[in-house]
């Protein structure tokens, strides 16, 4: 499932136009986007919450050559899935 | 004799406390506006481009409906330049519980797994 899919869900579920689905599902992503960056979670009741995590440096190595690396510290998006979304994962057996 | 020591030590109170500290501080640190809400993100989505409260409602509920319909269906989802979700498989283990020591069976399951994209990972980490 790609972007397109969820604006052609949009525009039927919510009756608009193609166009105007678009816009909105862009503007809910770049205000997510917007948020995390900003280091502010995002909290979506059902859906999961995105948060952003400090990460400190630390030694990694590369898998493919066994040599040691430094990985700096940098921040990283972290996503809970909520107690409704991991329900609906599960279900299907 | 061991054992008759560590009754003084009271265990549950130590962990309680430790949560207790967990809880608090998250709450803190989220006080003040410094987190977006559903709510929240609908009222901006309405402003910005012109909808009513109540389709915006609808546009940000369908959005996460359809992820997660998707990935019930074992389809991923996949969002240029904010990231993708998928399904990982989590195999049964013998789990404890914390509080008694207990063994417990945890069934194999699924799990949502969001990865951030590029972009978003960039942004995140930019400063």
């Amino acid at each position: 499932m790609t972007k397109q899919d969820i604006i052609n869900q949009v525009s039927s579920r919510a009756s608009l136009s193609r166009t105007k689905a678009e816009e909105a599902v862009e503007t809910v992503i770049e205000l997510i986007k917007e948020s995390l960056g900003h280091g502010e979670p995002v909290i979506l009741r059902r859906f999961g919450t995105f948060q952003v995590r400090a990460k400190t440096k630390r030694i990694g190595r590369n898998p493919k050559t066994g040599e040691e690396a430094e990985i700096s510290a940098r921040k990283v998006v972290r996503f809970k899935s909520g107690k409704h979304f991991k329900q609906a994962v599960n279900e299907d057996e | 004799m061991l054992f008759k020591r560590l009754d003084f030590i009271d265990f549950n109170a130590i962990l309680s406390a430790r949560i207790y500290s967990c809880q608090f501080h998250q709450k803190y640190r989220w006080a003040g506006g410094l987190l977006m809400t559903k709510a929240e993100l609908v009222e901006k989505v309405a402003n910005q481009i012109d909808l009513t409260k109540k389709q915006t409602e609808v546009v940000v509920n369908t959005v996460f409906q359809s992820i997660t319909e998707s990935l019930s269906e074992g389809k991923k989802v996949e969002l240029r330049g904010f990231g993708s979700f998928r399904i990982r498989e989590r195999n049964a283990r013998v789990g404890r519980n914390p509080k008694s020591g207990d063994k417990v069976d945890v069934p194999a399951k699924k799990v949502p797994f969001f990865k951030a994209g590029k972009e978003l990972r960039e942004l995140v980490d930019g400063e």
